[in-house]
């Protein structure tokens, strides 16, 4: 009897493992709230900027490359990657609603882009203020009045 | 508990599509390097080498230097394009398996730039400086620049445009 009860049991969980897994799709706000909740954990928290994620985005960081020497000073438009002339699809959701949907590809791309911009890792007031300034781009470039 | 499925998860899935590329047949032109249209391909290598770049074929490099890549993603010709361990060890599988099994030059170190293989200096002998330095071409990495099928793996004679 236990038997029985336990296969469909063993079935099931290894199912929704599986339902869960392809891509744990999540809305841009939901990230930004777990960037959010590390910010605050750090000392000096002071909430994000829209204008300070921008600034940080247009500006180089002691290396040869800003986040718009690929992405352009337009998160919502196409970039192209300044070494191979790759083109890169629309940051901006705006623009482009995969993006910010996949916490796994936005540590990745945070880690390898803050390694080639900064020579470190961002801290998550940095993410969350390009976060921010990302989420409120309108499609044409403008931003959000909120 | 739910990281635990994951991994488990991803450690299956890896395992399922290293038993699946296993299971394909050798029916393609690996060891052809004139410019055919490749046929072997895996949904991570065009997508994560293929994000920064055309992905590039296997068969340009022995599996030597594919190793040697994907042991240094951290600090790949400059830029970081580390992996996650699921993603690089099946990348790696895959790029070793479809690698160039030609005898290569043997040098101290496994080359890592397909530009620096004789293969590639012999196909490209042809194309003048003015070429390269052309801001729509940037360099030899920018296969797509001239070869307008490489996205699909096709760098064949008749879909090679050289942009003015």
């Amino acid at each position: 009897m236990s038997r029985l009860i336990s296969i469909p049991g063993i079935l099931f969980a290894a199912f929704a493992g599986l339902a869960v897994q392809p891509a744990v799709a999540e809305t841009p706000s939901q990230i930004l709230a777990s960037v959010e909740s590390s910010a605050k954990a750090a000392p000096g928290s002071k909430g994000f900027s829209a204008a300070r994620g921008e600034q940080f985005f247009r500006t180089t960081h002691g290396n040869d490359w800003s986040c718009a020497s690929c992405h352009t000073d337009n998160p919502a438009a196409t970039g192209k990657h300044a070494k191979t002339n790759k083109v890169i699809q629309p940051l901006a959701p705006s623009a482009n609603p995969e993006r910010v949907t996949d916490p796994a590809k936005v540590a990745k791309w945070f880690k390898r882009n803050c390694n080639d911009v900064l020579g470190r890792v961002c801290t998550p007031q940095e993410q969350g203020d390009v976060l921010v300034y990302l989420l409120g781009i309108k499609k044409w470039g403008g931003h959000h009045v909120v | 508990m739910l990281f635990d499925y994951r991994s488990s998860f991803l450690l299956f899935a890896a395992v399922a599509l290293l038993g699946g590329m296993m299971s394909v047949a050798h029916a393609d032109d690996d060891d052809d390097e004139s410019g055919h249209k490749s046929v072997v391909s895996n949904a991570k290598w065009q997508a994560e080498c293929g994000s920064c770049h055309v992905a590039f074929p296997p068969r340009l490099l022995p599996a030597e230097s594919w190793r040697a890549m994907m042991s240094g993603l951290d600090k790949h010709f400059g830029n970081d394009a580390s992996l996650e361990a699921p993603d690089e060890l099946e990348i790696s599988a895959f790029l070793e398996k479809h690698a160039s099994k030609r005898k290569h030059e043997s040098t101290a170190k496994p080359l890592l730039r397909i530009t620096e293989t004789r293969w590639f200096t012999r196909e490209h002998r042809e194309v003048a400086e003015s070429v390269w330095n052309n801001p729509k071409v940037k360099g030899p990495a920018n296969c797509a620049a001239c070869h307008i099928q490489a996205e699909s793996g096709d760098y064949r004679e008749r879909n090679i445009k050289v942009p003015r």
